[in-house]
Order: structure tokens, then C-alpha cells, then sequence
């Protein structure tokens, strides 16, 4: 069976580099504990894109397990309120377990069997990865231990039962700000000592090198299907793509394919929070400056001192004060445009698209949409914008309707 | 050379080994970390790490994490630690080295950091997440300024990369005992002695070792394989009382003193 699902040479194989750099950005800052475990992840991953039955076996998952591949929908009646581009969505949404992140959790599981690892741990904002890790970990019979912060366990409850019934153990994090930061803290600090015999599923393209690499490239089936969707729809490629970013995975996943085409506008949203101060929102590359967090070199939110920035934003999964490297890299090259969107301007995108499409997006995606609808009015009526729809908002639902009750009370 | 440099040749030829504290900075605050370290000083202890408090610290336990969030809540910033460790060392013998993640490094910027630290008198850094391979830059102008730039090594590096890691390493190497991140342990890992005795046999350098020695019959098995012990979270955990309650300072003075005065009979006697 021919791949349609699996990383096929780069369209820019140089990166990255050997030392895990996206030109500046990138690296491997963590303590020499982990480094064996990286190099040997490196190796392996390597050495699994050239065997077939490795590759077989992830294609298969993603095709019966997953139901790759995703459609590409047109969301007519959105497109007529925009009044702009023909607004698609790339339905990310419809994989088993309602977001991209599955995409990855597969094959990262099937690395953890391959380096006879025989524990997995993950951290988690929205929950989306806690599951997604659950879900694959169960699908292989993996131990796992997923680490969530305090406050993201009671903003995504759903997933937190969902978490637990797949068999997953759920680790509170009550420190710091108790959300996906310092989830990656404990994630990371279990793994200090767990390394032998674990394996630390990431979620998202940040982190040392080689988890930007190998979860941009697993997650890059989104943009490969896109491309080759697009021919047949269009006979074309779309006349713009956007994607939000939290750490970045799934606009990485999206993008990546279109790097080299450099004719294809890319859009990056990213969660603008309450306001532009410092504590209010969480748009690394936007109000960022290159540092260190995470074990990787690339934009976060700082203070003068190297102390990382208190974050804010409504979605869980957007609340991180840091970014992959790769986006730094696309944002210095300029080739992927980043813009900040609102927790207000999430919500309301949210609702239009519930109520026009029939679709319940997740608070992350919602970010993406209410930019893709911006840059939709900006183009002309026969352009294509695409909007990646990273995932279902069927968990954001209780949430949603608290920050509507709170902000209904200010207004009384 | 640097003071850490003559600091081991001394011992060396005195036929000793080095006690090593670790405290944080400003915790529970500055003031407080400076008498701290006059008494470390005053009881002979041969080195002090003075741990700069970050945010997201990766390698530590609960007991130093908390102190790191401690000391940031209690506002201390870059340069008053600076200031205050200028004050120190111009009053004590003992070299001091920062204990600090490249985070807060970069963020300074590489020669200002440096520049910093050595007008406030301090002797080196460890950089607990800077491994080798990202730290060319670092090591060559920490030597070209005399600056230790201790790296660690672990139970997880493989022997080559050891070698390679000795290379780049000035003043001592830290071998950590565990893996895993720091915390006091009720026993240390049983091939410990014997990977101190390899790497005994490829380097010249000092070795000193880290991470979860908390006790006295820790100090028995080490100190014929260890040119130095460092203690952190026994010493955190002892301050943190302090932190709690600011009217037994002299207590707990006395009580990271006397514990001090225990591991060094113990290294020494
Ligand atoms: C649906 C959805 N979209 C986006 C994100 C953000 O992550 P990333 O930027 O890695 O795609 C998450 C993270 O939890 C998510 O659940």
C-alpha cells in the first residue's frame, strides 16, 4: 500500500539541523539526565521513517483507528456571512477522539514499543493529549500517567473522565499557575527519573530536539491531505491556510507542507488573552522575545530576569508561555504571518459557527476560525482560505457557559 | 587559576575533601542567605552553591522548587542577589558558585552575566540545563575569563560522552548520584562507587558528588571515591523553617550550622 499518511522526504530536509536547530531556534536545553533517552529517541524515530512495517502499521492506525483521511468541508453559510473567500475547514475535529492530536499519540506510541519502553507519561492542557495518549496507550496496553494542571482539570472535565476511563492515571499539578506549564514541568521532572523505562509523549512541537521534529512530521499529514484535497477540489492550492497555535502542533502539522510553497499566505493565531499586558494573554511570538523554556530555545513570555511570564487565556490548550521553535524560525523568515485573537473574539467565532454550521469548534480552534473569518473578508470571493479545525469544542461546552454567565453578571 | 582551582589543590595536599551547601537565594530573603553563608563559611565548609531562584526548574524536587517560589514571591531579582553576594564574598573565605538555568543566563546575555558574577566575586556557574553540546560558547568565555564552568555528569552518560564532558569542564565535575532530580535520599545507588572509580581513572579534575546525600553513612561510602559532597535539599529543607516562621532564625541558624559541623567531622574527621 502506497503512504499517504506518513513523513515523506521534507520539503525542507535541512531542517532540522544536527544539533535539533530551526536556523537559530531550537536545541536541546534540559539537564544531561535526559540526553541518552533524546539521542536514542533520535535514532529511532530516524530509523523508523525508513522501515516499511513501521510505517505500514502507523499508516493503518490512522486509516481504521483514526479514519484518516480528515475532510476538507466548505462552510457555506460562514462564508456567506464573512461575505469574503470561500471559507474551508480542514475537519481535524472528526478524528477519532475529536482533535489532531491522535495524530501524534500513535506514533509516539509505536516508538515507545519499538524502544521497548513500557510507561508512558504526557502532559495535557485542553486534555485533548491527555486522551489522545490515553487513547493510543490503551490501543497498545501502555501504563500511562498524565500530568494536568489544577485549573485545567476543572476547566475540561470531560476529558478528564474520558482520561480515566481509557485507564490513565491523572496527576494533579497544584504548582505555579496549575495549568499546561507546569504540567510539562512535572511531565518533565518524572521523566528525570523514569527515563530508563519511560517514554514521554509530548504533545506539541516544543521541547528538546527531536519532539519538534518528530511531532511536526507525524502531525503533517494534516497539511499533506490538505495539499492533495485541494488539487482535486480546486485543481489549485488555497489561496491562504490558517491555523491557531498553542504550541504550535497542529499549525506545524498544517504549514509544514506549504513551506516550500512560498505563493500559499500562512497564518498563525495565537491567544490573545484579555488585553496586550504582560500576565493577560499568551502570544509568545507576538509580544515574545527568543529565550529558554521547556528545553528549547525560541519566542516566550519573560520577564527581564529569565523568570517565565504568568499566561492567560480562556482556552486551556492555547494558556502556554512558550512556542515550538520552528514557528520562531517561520516568524524570523517571515514566511508564516502571526496574529493574536481575543478570548472574546474566540467566543463569539465559537457561537457563529455553532449556530451556522453545526459544528461545536473547540476554544483553541475558535482562535484559528475568528482570524481565518478576518483574513476570508480580506481576500476576494473566489479565493480559498483554509481554517485547520484542530478539534471539537464538546468539551469547552461547560466552560463556555460560565465565562457567558460571568460576563452576562459584569454587564448586570 | 581560579579560587576553585586552588581551593582543591589545597585540600589535595592536605589529604581533604570538600563539603559543599547549597542554599537559595532569598530564601526566605536576601538578608537572611547572607548570614546564611557567613555561618556555612565560619563552620569550614570548603564551597558554597548559591542556588538563583528560577520559575521552571526542571531538575529539582519539591523541596528546592519550593524554595525557588518562595524567594521569587519574596521579590528577589538578579541584582540584589548580586549585590548581596558581593557584600558576602568580600567577608568570606569560601569561593561561591551560582547554581543557575541558562534561561536566566541568556536572558542577561552571556558577558553581562559573567561580568556580573565577577564583580560580585563569584567563582563559576553549573548550569543544570545546559548539556556539552549547547555549551561551546558559554565554556569558552567563562575560560577565557577564569571562570569555573562545572558541568555534570550522570548515571545515564554513556562513558565516551563522559570523556568529552570532562573536557569541557573547569573547576570540579559534578557527578550526580541519581537519576532523577534532586531530593534527599534514604540510599544511594549501589554501582555509585564504582562509576566514581572509572571516572576517577580518566580525569584529573575534582569530583564532586550531588543529588539526594542527605546523611551520615552517605559521607562513609563517598568520601574515599569523591574529592567533594554537595548537600542541597537537607539544607533547603532545614531553611524552609525559617521561611515559615521569622522569629526562629537563630534556630535554624544553629541547626543548618550544626548539621554543617556533622558532615564535615564526618568528610574530615
Ligand atoms: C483542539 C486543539 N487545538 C489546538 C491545540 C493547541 O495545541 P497545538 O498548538 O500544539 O496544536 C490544542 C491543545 O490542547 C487542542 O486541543
Amino acid at each position: 500500500m502506497t503512504s499517504h499518511f506518513l513523513p515523506e522526504p521534507s520539503p525542507d530536509a535541512s531542517l532540522p539541523d544536527g544539533k535539533g536547530r530551526f536556523g537559530e531556534f531550537g536545541g536541546r536545553f534540559v539537564p544531561e539526565t535526559l540526553i541518552a533517552a533524546l539521542d536514542q529517541l533520535e535514532t529511532e524515530y530516524y530509523q523508523s521513517r525508513n522501515d516499511p512495517a513501521f510505517q505500514t502499521e502507523l499508516d493503518v492506525l490512522l486509516r481504521d483507528f483514526v479514519g484518516r483521511p480528515s475532510p476538507l468541508y466548505f462552510a457555506k453559510r460562514l462564508t456567506e456571512h464573512c461575505g469574503g473567500a470561500q471559507i474551508w475547514f480542514k475537519r481535524e475535529d472528526l478524528n477519532h477522539t475529536g482533535a489532531h492530536k491522535i495524530n501524534s499519540t500513535l506514533g509516539q506510541a509505536l516508538l515507545t514499543i519499538r524502544m521497548g519502553k513500557k510507561r508512558v507519561i504526557a502532559e495535557t492542557g485542553a486534555g485533548q493529549h491527555g486522551v489522545a495518549t490515553a487513547t493510543a496507550c490503551a490501543h497498545f496496553g501502555i501504563p500511562c500517567v498524565i500530568y494536568m494542571g489544577e485549573e485545567d482539570i476543572r476547566r475540561q472535565q470531560p476529558n478528564v473522565q474520558s482520561m480515566k476511563m481509557l485507564g490513565a492515571e491523572i496527576c494533579p499539578v497544584t504548582t505555579g499557575s496549575r495549568t499546561l506549564r507546569d504540567a510539562v514541568n512535572q511531565a518533565m521532572r518524572d521523566w528525570m527519573s523514569s527515563v530508563a523505562e519511560t517514554h514521554y509523549i509530548l504533545g506539541s512541537v516544543v521541547g528538546p530536539h527531536p519532539f519538534p521534529l518528530i511531532v511536526r512530521d507525524y502531525q503533517a499529514v494534516i497539511g499533506r491531505e490538505t495539499i492533495r484535497q485541494s488539487e482535486e477540489r480546486f485543481g489549485r492550492l488555497p489561496d491562504a491556510v490558517v491555523a491557531c497555535v498553542g504550541g504550535g502542533s497542529n499549525a506545524a502539522g498544517m504549514f509544514y507542507p506549504f513551506v516550500a510553497e512560498t505563493d500559499v499566505p500562512l497564518v498563525g493565531v495565537e491567544a490573545g488573552g484579555e488585553s496586550d499586558q504582560p500576565g493577560r494573554h499568551a502570544s509568545s511570538l507576538t509580544f515574545g522575545k527568543p529565550g529558554v523554556l521547556h528545553g528549547s530555545f525560541s519566542y516566550v513570555l519573560q520577564d527581564e530576569d529569565g523568570q517565565t511570564d504568568d499566561v492567560h487565556s480562556a482556552s486551556a490548550g492555547l494558556d502556554y508561555p512558550g512556542v515550538g521553535p520552528e514557528h520562531s524560525h517561520w516568524k524570523s523568515t517571515g514566511r508564516v504571518e502571526y496574529r493574536s485573537c481575543r478570548d472574546d473574539e474566540a467566543l463569539s467565532a465559537f457561537d457563529l459557527v455553532a449556530r451556522n454550521e453545526g459544528i461545536l469548534p473547540a476554544l483553541e480552534t475558535s482562535h484559528a476560525i475568528a482570524k481565518g473569518m478576518e483574513v476570508a473578508k480580506e481576500r476576494g470571493k473566489d479565493e480559498v482560505v483554509v481554517i485547520c479545525l484542530s478539534g471539537r469544542g464538546d468539551k469547552d461546552a461547560g466552560e463556555i457557559q460560565r465565562l457567558k454567565n460571568e460576563a452576562a453578571a459584569r454587564r448586570t | 587559576m581560579s579560587a576553585i582551582d586552588e581551593l582543591f589543590q589545597q585540600l589535595k595536599s592536605e589529604g581533604k575533601k570538600a563539603f559543599m551547601p547549597f542554599v537559595t537565594a532569598g530564601d526566605p530573603n536576601l538578608e537572611f542567605t547572607a548570614a546564611m553563608l557567613e555561618r556555612l563559611d565560619a563552620e569550614g565548609c570548603h564551597l558554597a552553591e548559591l542556588g538563583i531562584p528560577y520559575s521552571d526548574p526542571i531538575a529539582d524536587g519539591p523541596v528546592i522548587q519550593a524554595s525557588y517560589t518562595r524567594s521569587l514571591q519574596g521579590g528577589t531579582k538578579l541584582n540584589s542577589i548580586f549585590s548581596m553576594a558581593s557584600e558576602v564574598t568580600a567577608e568570606i573565605s569560601m569561593p561561591i558558585v551560582t547554581m543557575v538555568s541558562y534561561a536566566i543566563i541568556y536572558r542577561m546575555g552571556i558577558d553581562e552575566y559573567l561580568q556580573q558574577a565577577i564583580d560580585a566575586g563569584i567563582s563559576g556557574a553549573i548550569v543544570p540545563d545546559m548539556p556539552v553540546d549547547e555549551s561551546d560558547e558559554l565554556a569558552a568565555k567563562c575560560k577565557s575569563l577564569d571562570f569555573s564552568l562545572i558541568q555534570l555528569i550522570t548515571p545515564t552518560t554513556p562513558r565516551d560522552r563522559a570523556l568529552q564532558i570532562a573536557k569541557q569542564t573547569t573547576g570540579f565535575i559534578y557527578y550526580v548520584s541519581i537519576t532523577g532530580i534532586t531530593g534527599e535520599r534514604t540510599e544511594l545507588p549501589s554501582d555509585l562507587a564504582d562509576n566514581l572509580r572509572w571516572l576517577r581513572s580518566v580525569t584529573d579534575l575534582p569530583i564532586c558528588v550531588g543529588f539526594g546525600i542527605s546523611k551520615l553513612e552517605h559521607v562513609e561510602v563517598l568520601k574515599s571515591v569523591a574529592d567533594g559532597l554537595i548537600v542541597g535539599s537537607a539544607i533547603v529543607r532545614r531553611i524552609a523553617a525559617a521561611a515559615n516562621d521569622q522569629s526562629n532564625k537563630e534556630e535554624v541558624m544553629n541547626d543548618v550550622g550544626g548539621f554543617a559541623q556533622g558532615m564535615l567531622a564526618a568528610i574530615n574527621g
